[in-house]
């Protein structure tokens, strides 16, 4: 009851105060910082220009018609019913427009099929609902999941700038190279759209496939998935950061280095307190989509994990169930998705939180030998 | 009075043979739609546009490799939903002459308690490189079991091919595993029963 | 046409078998009927109640698209909504309207006495409440109704289904029978109970489209019997057609089903064209701009939908040439489709035009189908496509084609022939306040949403960025007013068979077609005798 009381608050609230402010009234295509999105930007417009010539050309004749041959004018109808040479005059001519049409269609087309000579490879795979990157010749990789707060989903809090198109990794790419990225998907398919790039691509389970972009401009880009994917399909954002070439050279080197520091982490003490704190962070990004907030979930399909046996009783099942999955549901393994600290901070805080006050926690070490020797 | 009328019309036509016709079609047309997956196999064969790769290349000449130009094939890795093994090429990338046959290994392991047996499925991009890779002999030929524990480094020999369109210099080989489900016989005493659990 | 010179005797013959028998009482009249017109209201009523209930869901997505945020559904009732949407409108609503019509108007138009095959008529409307039946119970099962779009793209429908999926495939599977029994009595119809006289080339242009209709049903509804079943196959008895762990390709779900259903839009337009062809001459007292070329372009268009399917799938990852063909195979399809809308603008030139609803409806269909039929060209530009797919402006080409193509066609239809159907003359008044507030309501909820998809809002999704907020509300207004608008149709619909001034055999003046020249009410037995035409 409460939860309709509040939904029914926000919407009200939502509807005294519209988002009038911070939305705007785009009416066309982005040209884009590429130089594939700006050839596609002017074949939409050349496209659109000529549609609008026809348009203007055929309804002009038919609003005449309708204005000067009405009965109430006193129009006689005319009794002609075929005209061969306009007819095959109006079937040539919109043929000639076609191939004009298609001449700078195919040219930009097959620009944009040459993936070769990249400089920079990067692996982009879907998962329902986030999108890991994989810097091929750089040998590290992470997930981008969203980033934008439940509570603004649900209007419990006033929506940021970027709502749902923020993530809390997003890809870095150098700016003025060429980036070839190869796409699949670890369970349904999924599309990766980056508008200002002119990129979209699907995202197919068990099939690679490749696409390019150089951007010239640095920035933040922001697109999202494109392909139904189930739930979460609307909150799987896709966030580019175009960087000069030293800055990326300096991230990629800090993103190694913090690769290591992991590792070192796990082998920390850590005290209940703070896997907590880590744990409820990870729970939001990872978990809390199906298994909600509050541990509630959304049974059937996400079953509550407040008060279930799996995090309240044996500890090496709900180990087992988060690093490994549940195979035939929605449940994935996470085991490569989150690092040794992170498993060990979501379990503990399934343990505790909610009031599972099961008093158990576990270690990163301890999930780190349990990867290993199992 | 259905025939009678046609009778009147002067064509003498019967309902009969008109439901035959269409029934015909239509369970041709039902064959046809089943038929589009062999159909796209082949089709996709001759043309290579999935990026699935072949099965066993067996050339019968001693094709001798192109020294003039090479190609760099970047090998990936991923598993499928729920496969706990670690899968990875053992080199990210190797330069090849066309021509000459290559030989790569793919590490994998299984660091559950229980022995499975899992299948790697190719895809390479871009597809229109298909045509001109070849495997003489591939892990993904077969299904691969792994005990418990076990770790296993598997074959790859590939060739590329000469006719390899000169544009083309760079192929990049995807094996996505899939867990082909867990062997019962080794397992029932050290299985961990959580599947009977509702949470998950 | 030259569809005049009928002997009315046909008619007089009528009234005297009716004596002998007239339709049977109660519900036995409805259930066990072989009449083509009890059949033909039967499929309008029932059309018309699955419009409703799919309208109803499309108020449900507006409502929770009208500001950002999850408001009123929740991600996983949003996504079975946009299913159940999809697939009762096009299953549902309009390809049961169009064989509403056909059973209806295609004997009348070709002098026949009734459909060729009556028992078959009966089942194969019956089949369709039982399929709907199954359909709409999903939705009351554990794990909800189908919710992988209506185009159900495996793995997301296979592996990663819900239960009901199995139910959705039977529900699907029934409905196909029905259609493909639906258009072999059509097929068998127009071929074999055509008046005598009347040779292919004088058909009815509402005849001709739902020959070439019937066709397409023939060749592609056995398609999405096979695709499904391949589904129920890797769901239930461990095949993988599309699941790649096994070898098999998601892709090739793609491919069959858009062989399917790219010809599937077409049956959804086709009818409508014909019907068009009729209404605009009639009231512009002119007859038809180049019949000939009609039917030509109806068939090159049959023809072209299958070889253009892949267009649905420009970024999959198509080799550069299959690219190419599908696009220019895609852009060649407005050569005939423009020479439709030249046709009919050419007809109203110079005509003697009045905009009774029916007329009302069918200029609207002309201008907005063509806006549909231009930002299907623009999609039909691959590497422009990269940009629209899957946005909203895919979702506003199709409800440009479908809503003002398809569903205005069925409105002025109904309007065109309901004196004939009821004998009464509908309120006027009534309709034009319908056509105009359907007119502004569908194109307030339909036009902004080429801007959100250039914008970059992805479609089929229950939330969106701030900055997609003001058009989504202002569509959301449009969808409300064009939902409720349909409610007046309900009204206008029920006043005119109750009453209403009395319709004569010919309401008309420009007309043509043997329809009209039996009574208004058209009597329960029409053609007994057929009529000659010359």
């Amino acid at each position: 009851m409460r939860v309709h009381a509040q939904r029914a608050g926000a919407l009200l609230g939502g509807l005294m105060f519209p988002a009038w402010s911070m939305a705007d009234w785009t009416l066309n295509m982005t040209p884009g910082v590429t130089g594939t999105s700006n050839e596609i930007f002017s074949l939409h417009m050349t496209i659109l220009w000529i549609c609008v010539v026809i348009g203007v050309v055929v309804f002009g004749v038919m609003f005449w018609s309708i204005f000067a041959h009405r009965k109430s004018q006193g129009a006689k109808p005319a009794n002609f019913h075929e005209n061969t040479l306009v007819e095959i005059l109006w079937t040539i001519i919109p043929f000639v427009i076609l191939v004009v049409m298609a001449i700078p269609a195919t040219a930009t087309l097959v620009d944009m099929y040459d993936t070769t000579e990249s400089e920079v490879d990067i692996k982009v795979t879907g998962y329902q609902w986030k999108w890991q990157y994989e810097y091929i010749n750089e040998d590290f990789g992470y997930f981008s999941n969203l980033s934008t707060p439940r509570d603004q989903i649900e209007n419990r809090q006033a929506k940021g700038e970027n709502y749902l198109l923020e993530v809390d990794n997003p890809l870095v790419i150098p700016v003025g190279k060429k980036v070839r990225f190869l796409l699949t998907a670890n369970d349904v398919i999924h599309s990766w759209w980056v508008p200002d790039f002119g990129v979209k691509k699907d995202a197919i389970p068990g099939f690679i496939n490749e696409t390019w972009t150089r951007v010239d401009k640095p920035g933040i880009y922001r697109g999202q998935c494109t392909e139904l994917c189930g739930k979460d399909h609307g909150f799987m954002p896709v966030v580019v950061e175009a960087v000069p070439e030293e800055e990326y050279n300096a991230w990629v080197a800090e993103k190694k280095e913090a690769a290591e520091r992991e590792r070192q982490l796990t082998q920390k003490d850590w005290t209940m307190a703070e896997l907590m704190e880590r744990g409820e962070k990870a729970y939001q990004t990872a978990c809390a989509a199906c298994h909600q907030p509050d541990g509630s979930g959304a049974p059937p399909a996400f079953p509550a994990l407040k008060g279930s046996p799996i995090a309240t009783q044996d500890m090496a099942a709900h180990i087992d169930i988060v690093v490994n999955g549940k195979a035939g549901t929605s449940m994935q393994a996470f085991g490569n998705q989150l690092s040794e600290v992170d498993l060990a901070a979501v379990i503990t805080y399934e343990r505790n939180a909610w009031g599972n006050n099961t008093g158990e926690m576990v270690t990163p070490k301890e999930i780190f030998d349990y990867k290993n020797q199992q | 009075m259905a025939d009678q009328q046609a009778n009147k019309a002067g064509a003498p036509r019967s309902n009969t043979r008109v439901v035959g016709w269409c029934m015909a079609s239509v369970v041709g047309m039902f064959a046809f739609g089943f038929a589009m997956v062999p159909l796209y196999d082949v089709f996709c064969e001759i043309t290579g546009i999935n990026g699935k790769t072949g099965g066993r290349y067996e050339s019968t000449e001693v094709a001798e490799a192109d020294m003039s130009r090479t190609v760099k094939v970047q090998f990936l890795a991923s598993n499928g939903p729920g496969m706990t093994w670690k899968f990875r090429p053992v080199v990210r990338s190797v330069d090849v002459h066309p021509g000459e046959p290559t030989t790569v290994n793919f590490y994998a392991e299984n660091p559950t308690t229980e022995a499975m047996v899992g299948q790697a499925v190719p895809s390479l991009a871009p597809s229109e490189g298909t045509l001109y890779f070849h495997k003489t002999e591939c892990f993904c030929f077969n299904q691969q079991p792994l005990e418990a524990g076990e770790s296993t480094e598997m074959p790859l020999i590939f060739i590329v091919d000469k006719d390899l369109p000169k544009h083309i210099t760079k192929l990049t080989l995807s094996y996505t595993l899939y867990d082909q489900g867990k062997q019962p016989a080794v397992t029932q005493t050290s299985r961990k029963d959580t599947t009977t659990n509702d949470n998950g | 046409m030259a569809v005049t010179g009928v002997f009315m005797s046909a008619v007089a013959d009528t009234h005297a078998q009716d004596h002998h028998h007239g339709p049977a009482k109660g519900i036995s009249r409805w259930l066990l009927t072989t009449n083509h017109k009890d059949i033909g209201t039967m499929y309008l009523i029932f059309s018309f109640a699955m419009f409703l209930l799919g309208g109803t869901m499309a108020m449900v997505i507006r409502a929770e698209l009208f500001q950002p945020g999850l408001q009123i559904v929740q991600p996983e009732f949003f996504n079975q909504m946009t299913t159940m949407h999809g697939l009762i409108m096009v299953f549902g609503a309009v390809m049961p309207a169009f064989v509403g019509l056909a059973n209806w108007m295609i004997p009348l138009m070709i002098g026949a006495p009734d459909m060729a095959l009556p028992r078959m008529n009966n089942w194969s409307f019956w089949l369709l409440p039982c399929a709907f039946l199954i359909l709409v119970s999903t939705l009351f099962m554990e794990g909800g109704a189908p919710n992988f779009g209506w185009t159900f793209y495996a793995p997301l429908s296979t592996t990663y289904g819900p239960p009901s999926t199995t139910f959705f495939i039977f529900a699907v599977h029934i409905m196909g029978i029905s259609s493909i029994m639906g258009a072999i009595n059509v097929i068998a119809t127009i071929l074999n109970l055509r008046a005598p006289g009347m040779t292919l080339m004088k058909m009815p242009l509402f005849v001709w489209t739902w020959l070439i209709t019937a066709f397409l049903l023939i060749a592609v509804m056995p398609v999405l019997a096979g695709v499904v079943t391949m589904m129920l196959m890797d769901i239930n008895f461990g095949t993988s057609f599309f699941d790649a762990s096994g070898g098999g390709d998601p892709v090739l779900f793609q491919h069959v089903f858009w062989f399917f259903g790219h010809p599937e839009v077409y049956i959804m337009i086709l009818p409508a064209f014909g019907a068009v062809s009729h209404i605009i001459p009639a009231f512009s007292r002119k007859p038809l701009f180049g019949y000939a070329s009609m039917v030509y372009a109806v068939g090159a268009i049959a023809l072209l939908s299958f070889v253009v399917w892949a267009h649905h799938m420009f970024t999959v990852g198509i080799p550069i040439v299959g690219q190419l063909f599908f696009m220019y195979a895609t852009m060649l399809i407005a050569v005939p489709t423009g020479v439709k809308v030249f046709n009919w603008v050419a007809t109203m030139f110079r005509g003697s035009l009045t905009f009774e609803a029916p007329m009302l409806f069918a200029v609207a269909f002309v201008i907005l189908f063509t806006i549909g039929g231009f930002s299907g060209l623009m999609l039909a530009i691959a590497p422009a496509d990269f940009q629209y797919h899957d946005t909203y402006f895919v979702v506003a080409h199709f409800h440009y084609v479908l809503v003002p193509g398809a569903i205005f066609g069925i409105f002025a239809s109904a309007y065109f022939w309901l004196p004939k159907w009821t004998g009464h003359m509908y309120d006027e008044t009534l309709a034009k306040t319908h056509f105009w507030l359907s007119f502004i309501g569908m194109n307030l909820a339909f036009f902004p949403m080429h801007f959100l998809g250039l914008a970059g809002m992805p479609r089929r999704i229950p939330d969106y960025a701030l900055q997609f907020a003001d058009f989504n509300m202002v569509s959301s207004v449009g969808a409300f007013m064009f939902g409720a608008t349909q409610l007046l149709f309900l009204l206008i619909v029920i006043k005119c068979i109750k009453g209403g001034k009395k319709a004569a055999a010919q309401p008309w003046d420009g007309a043509e077609g043997l329809e009209w020249t039996v009574p208004s009410p058209a009597p329960y037995h029409t053609f007994a005798t057929p009529p000659e035409v010359k």
